[in-house]
């Protein structure tokens, strides 16, 4: 088997363990979609003020529903020792935890980006934003995704890792944070945003290499 | 290796033997006090005493003596805890996982003294005790890495694994230190520039600027003390079984 073949395999493994479980996709979901309903009912019905912290709504509920789904990465197959498996096969374990973290983000990354412009519709964004908020979920979600494995890569051992995950994780993910929903505020009042999306986009290029790096060490 | 020079080649090799670093730091530590007590007292003198007063802030400007050594040292040992963590994967020097886990401590007390002085200076200054600028997120957002290491260190029981994953985790975190220093330049809201670094002509007053040179002296040598310390006591703790650590209890109960 080649490298890119392995790859594909455990692609297409993940992505059938999660087809099979189901709620393994619906969970960071409907975690998403709620925590988004919560805002308006905490805040009242004042339309220019839930448009006016919608993009910072929507990101933070991103970000949160990333890091709620991110113990599924490796949680079974450490438990069952896949996870030893890949690391013991002959081919480079950065590759193959790539793999899995792609796996992980279509399966819980994706949905999220599909739904975002209901929700965007949902707190009363203007529809000229939803490309750029698009846009910054497509290269914001996969970093999110990638940070979270080194993450998660360092607790999977621990018993009690939920904790120390979120401390370890949500930190990092701030840089994405600020820049993605500061992109959004400043395209829905009309301004030019190639640079936030720009920066968001070095960050995921950077974010691979990190990933890459940092996973072998930590598994 | 062949860069470099013998000597110097030796001298690592044998600090990176525990007894033999054990016993230096002991050698050590009286002058290193000694120092930092001289330079912490002129620091102090130099700053609070000798300094003029702000002709806009009044007295008030003077706790950047503390404040602004402490941000500098957040920043540094960060650095130092990175390094060291790196050193400690690449070679697999124990004293050098011990170094960087014994700086996170530390370096979250600066972090957390340069947040609670800045707030300080900032009620009477800005009128509010927090504002949402960036170098001050980025300092709270320092000492949250500060304390996912320390965190993490604590969660795993093998410390070997331990030091390895914290070891990471830091330089992960390493990518957080860029974005703090260029943050001024990114989003300047309210926070003053940096008024020191500028190389080619400081804004801030001679007088002004030797006590403040003089108390980040004096923290330096405070971080490496206390950092020493905790080392120390890491370092018996984990080779508690080895046979130099039983000569040194024997030998200090006798």
């Amino acid at each position: 088997m080649s490298l890119s073949q392995a790859f594909f395999a455990i692609i297409r493994r993940d992505l059938l363990l999660a087809l099979r479980r189901r709620s393994e996709i619906a969970n960071p979901l409907l975690f998403f979609v709620l925590v988004i309903t919560l805002f308006p009912l905490g805040l009242g019905a004042r339309p220019q003020l839930i448009q006016a912290i919608a993009p910072g709504v929507i990101w933070v509920s991103a970000l949160l529903a990333a890091m709620l789904s991110l113990d599924s990465l490796f949680r079974s197959d450490f438990d069952d020792g896949s996870l030893e498996q890949i690391l013991l096969s002959p081919y480079p374990a950065s590759i193959l935890i790539l793999a899995k973290v792609c796996a992980h983000w279509l399966v819980t990354g994706l949905p999220l980006l599909l739904i975002a412009p209901l929700l965007a519709v949902f707190l009363g964004l203007p529809n000229t934003v939803l490309g750029v908020l698009m846009q910054t979920l497509l290269l914001g979600t996969p970093v999110l995704s990638l940070v979270g494995a080194i993450g998660v890569a360092l607790t999977v051992g621990l018993r009690r890792g939920g904790m120390i995950l979120s401390l370890l994780v949500l930190p990092l993910y701030v840089p994405v944070l600020i820049f993605a929903s500061n992109a959004v505020t400043m395209a829905s009042s009309g301004l030019v945003v190639s640079a936030q999306i720009n920066i968001l986009s070095a960050m995921l290029v950077l974010a691979f290499g990190v990933n890459a790096l940092a996973n072998c060490g930590g598994v | 290796m062949f860069l470099i020079p013998e000597p110097i080649g030796r001298f690592f090799h044998r600090l990176a033997s525990p007894p033999h670093f054990y016993a230096l730091t002991n050698r050590l530590m009286p002058w290193l006090v000694a120092l930092f007590l001289i330079l912490l007292i002129s620091g102090l003198v130099g700053g609070l005493y000798l300094a003029p007063a702000d002709y806009q802030q009044g007295d008030s400007y003077r706790i950047i003596y503390i404040h602004v050594p402490a941000a500098w040292m957040s920043l540094f040992i960060y650095m130092m805890m990175a390094i060291a963590g790196a050193i400690g994967l690449i070679w697999r020097i124990k004293l050098a996982e011990i170094v960087a886990i014994s700086s996170a401590p530390v370096g979250a007390a600066f972090t957390f003294i340069a947040l609670v002085t800045g707030s300080l200076w900032g009620k009477p200054m800005w009128g509010t005790w927090w504002v949402w600028d960036a170098r001050l997120t980025s300092e709270l957002i320092l000492l949250f890495l500060y304390l996912g290491v320390i965190g993490l260190y604590g969660a795993i029981d093998d410390k070997k694994t331990a030091s390895k994953a914290v070891a990471i985790l830091a330089l992960v975190g390493v990518v957080n230190i860029p974005i703090i220093h260029y943050s001024v330049e990114w989003w300047s809201t309210l926070h003053q520039g940096a008024t020191v670094t500028k190389m080619d002509k400081p804004s801030i007053h001679v007088s002004m600027l030797i006590p403040l040179l003089l108390m980040a002296l004096a923290f330096k040598f405070y971080y490496v003390i206390a950092m020493l310390q905790r080392a120390k006591l890491e370092l018996l703790q984990r080779e508690r079984t080895a046979q130099w650590v039983k000569k040194l209890i024997t030998e200090q109960t006798l």
